[in-house]
């Protein structure tokens, strides 16, 4: 194929993927009864004041609400990707440097949990939660999501490639403990993985919907995700949320774009290491 | 409150099958006849948790707990019922936590009852009594026709009349319809001017089955041992092949309801008119803002000449819950929370409510004229038409599906396969189905 006709390809489906973005840019600068006369795709002449009133109203609407479901949604995917990675990257690296009786049957356990769609385990997990009485309390959606069968794989996977086992005959010659030498030198050379593994996991949670659907009852819990949507499920109650909604929507993937574009210095050069030997 | 079905509600009746078929196969939840089990207060200050969707429902109950600090109501707001509330209602109840209060519209109440997810308030005080202060039909709603019975106290309701662009109908020298044949042939004449009169609203099944209550249609009856499925009723054919023969001579435009295209179709005088429920008049004034000072409202276009039938679209009660704690205290703030004149004003100033009490036609909101319409008292037009809706009329215990099941049909009668009868009888076919396969007794 030539240079021109993959250009040209790649051309339209970046155009296809981004529509939907700009649209969302440009709709969040329009007052609710611009949406549906205006050109959708192009900005309004005083777009820059009407988008600094929505978002002045977005943050003020319900006392704050919008604010806070943020904050939850930080809580909720900046620490649980957190605890997820340790979790993960301590779990996968046992399996690829520990010899033990059952190793493969584990990891074969773990993986199949790849394969279990999150939205299938949130009833059962519902009626386990209200067993011990934790539904509509942030460790409903927190403690789910510290789980990451994916990242235990990735984990696996990538400590036996980077981790030389000769390194660790070495440190535990000079006495390191096991747990000292996981975090001062394993850790370090499974960096890459351990950013992967997080920035799965952060947007995983954060675009997390059913399960805090599900779970919680209080709005003051809701993730954003959830509480654009009771707001949207609202509009033919409340149409001034229509535009709420937008930009909601539009804030709502700022900390995805920001979390993206700070770790993908480590990310990228993670995926291309050991390639070339 | 309206109804929307989309992919979340899919996702969850894929989930709740499976719970459902779990869990109630084996229960005698489906039999009837009422157990007025004594309602007695609980000593000792009570907190309530009431879970609702419509805006502004805690400054209402903050006016309750200022008054009344032994009995204090939690607000918790939620999505809208279909939007997942109610599959959250039917869970919670499954693990014995769900709130002493539920908001639930008419059309899902019977789900509930069936699935033995309501407390029977017949016995609590001022229950029996409050019968004379609600609208006939919606006490119809929440009592099931069952002695002793009462689950829920009925909050809004949905009358329909038509809303219509009295300044276009004038300039074009056509007559106002006041019957649907007449409807019909206005339908051509602005046909010829370029416009529609209306848009057919096929995902709103519920707007469908108004039409067919205005027209003495029946889908569902319970007599108490089994349920009676009749989507195909003399009278339901009647109004299908109505707006069957609008659609196919291209009479009626088919946008999605409440989309931005449709919002725009209103604004820009490519319709009409709207036969619509009163909770529509907030939503045309703000979907179509050009448009202010030209719209009136008439009653719904009647069958027969000089009748007075009425539909009605929408509309939900407050509901006491299974497994709830403190009935008594529960009905008692329901009691209050839809007769109280000042709870009720202010529910329809911040929720948008029309209430289902009688009373409302006394509150200011809906005793003077409406700017957007001209000036016109609209309310009056609609608390006549609320007084001419049919009281009998029974929604079923699967209405999710049975909507789906039907949407889909009349997408496709649309799209030009099939045609709205189609769509019913296939509805008829599969919602028995469904209820079999819930060991829910169906008369054939």
């Amino acid at each position: 194929m030539s240079r021109s006709a993959a250009m040209l390809i790649m051309g339209v489906f970046t155009l296809y993927f981004l529509t939907p973005i700009w649209w969302l840019l440009t709709t969040s600068t329009k007052t609710g009864g611009e949406i549906s006369s205006t050109a959708p795709l192009w900005f309004t002449a005083n777009s820059a004041g009407t988008f600094f009133t929505n978002l002045g109203r977005l943050f003020a609407y319900g006392d704050g609400l919008f604010g806070r479901w943020l904050l939850n949604s930080a809580l909720y995917a900046g620490v649980g990707a957190l605890i997820g990675t340790v979790i993960a990257a301590m779990c996968g690296y046992a399996l690829a440097k520990y010899e033990f009786r059952g190793r493969e049957a584990i990891f074969n356990i773990v993986l199949s949990g790849v394969l279990v769609p999150a939205t299938a385990l949130a009833l059962p997990l519902f009626l386990i939660f209200s067993r011990v009485e934790l539904t509509n309390t942030m460790w409903a959606v927190f403690l789910p999501s510290l789980v990451s069968p994916f990242g235990v794989y990735l984990a696996r996977i990538y400590a036996a490639a980077s981790v030389p086992g000769e390194l660790l005959e070495a440190a535990r010659l000079d006495g390191s403990g096991e747990i000292r030498t996981f975090f001062t030198v394993s850790t370090r050379l499974m960096a890459p993985a351990l950013v992967t593994i997080f920035l799965f996991q952060f947007v995983a949670i954060w675009n997390n919907f059913f399960l805090p659907l599900i779970m919680l009852r209080d709005q003051a819990l809701f993730p954003v995700t959830l509480g654009l949507y009771a707001w949207n499920s609202q509009i033919s109650q409340i149409p001034e949320l229509r535009s709420l909604v937008i930009v909601g929507a539009l804030v709502s993937i700022l900390p995805l774009i920001i979390a993206f574009l700070a770790l993908q210095r480590f990310w990228s050069s993670g995926l291309g290491a050991g390639g070339v030997k | 409150m309206r109804a929307h079905y989309g992919k979340v509600t899919a996702a969850f009746a894929m989930i709740s099958a499976l719970a459902l078929s779990g869990c109630s196969a084996g229960g005698d939840s489906t039999e009837a006849g009422a157990d007025a089990a004594p309602c007695e207060a609980s000593e000792g200050p009570v907190t309530l948790n009431f879970t609702t969707w419509v805006p502004g429902m805690d400054k209402v109950v903050e006016l309750w707990n200022a008054d009344n600090p032994d009995i204090q109501v939690q607000v918790q707001t939620s999505p809208n019922g279909n939007s997942g509330t109610y599959q959250n209602f039917f869970n919670q109840i499954q693990a014995g936590n769900a709130p002493d209060l539920g908001q639930v519209e008419y059309d899902a109440l019977p789900n509930f009852r069936v699935q033995d997810g309501l407390e029977n308030i017949a016995g609590c005080e001022g229950v029996a009594d409050a019968e004379d202060k609600f609208v006939d039909w919606t006490w119809g709603q929440v009592t099931f026709g069952e002695e002793d019975a009462v689950y829920a106290v009925p909050q809004d309701s949905g009358p329909m009349a038509m809303y219509y662009r009295a300044d276009l109908f004038e300039q074009a020298g056509i007559e106002v319809p006041t019957t649907w044949e007449e409807y019909a042939a206005a339908a051509e004449k602005i046909k010829a001017q370029g416009s529609y009169i209306t848009n057919f609203p096929k995902q709103d099944v519920n707007w469908f089955a108004g039409m067919v209550w205005q027209n003495g249609g029946q889908w569902f009856a319970n007599n108490g041992e089994s349920w009676d499925v009749d989507l195909t009723s003399p009278e339901s054919e009647e109004v299908a092949t109505y707006w069957q023969d609008l659609l196919s001579k291209d009479l009626v435009s088919t946008l999605p309801s409440f989309s931005d295209e449709w919002n725009a179709s209103f604004n820009e005088g490519q319709q009409w008119t709207w036969v619509s429920a009163v909770w529509g008049a907030t939503t045309l004034s703000t979907g179509a803002p050009d448009t202010a000072g030209k719209w009136a409202v008439a009653p719904m276009p009647q069958w027969e000449d000089g009748g007075t039938a009425a539909g009605n679209w929408g509309g939900s009660s407050t509901a006491v819950l299974k497994g709830s704690d403190h009935p008594a205290e529960a009905a008692k703030f329901a009691l209050w929370l839809n007769t109280d004149p000042e709870a009720l004003a202010l529910a329809n100033e911040l929720g948008g409510i029309y209430p289902a009490a009688t009373s409302a036609t006394e509150l200011d909101a809906f005793s003077g004229g409406v700017d957007y319409y001209g000036g016109q008292k609209i309310y009056d037009v609609f608390a006549d038409a609320s007084a001419n809706v049919n009281p009998d009329f029974t929604w079923g215990p699967t209405m999710t599906q049975t909507y789906t099941d039907v949407s889909d049909g009349f997408g496709a009668a649309i799209g030009g396969s099939g045609t709205l009868m189609d769509a019913l009888e296939n509805g008829q076919q599969k919602t028995i189905d469904s209820l079999k396969s819930q060991s829910i007794p169906v008369a054939e």
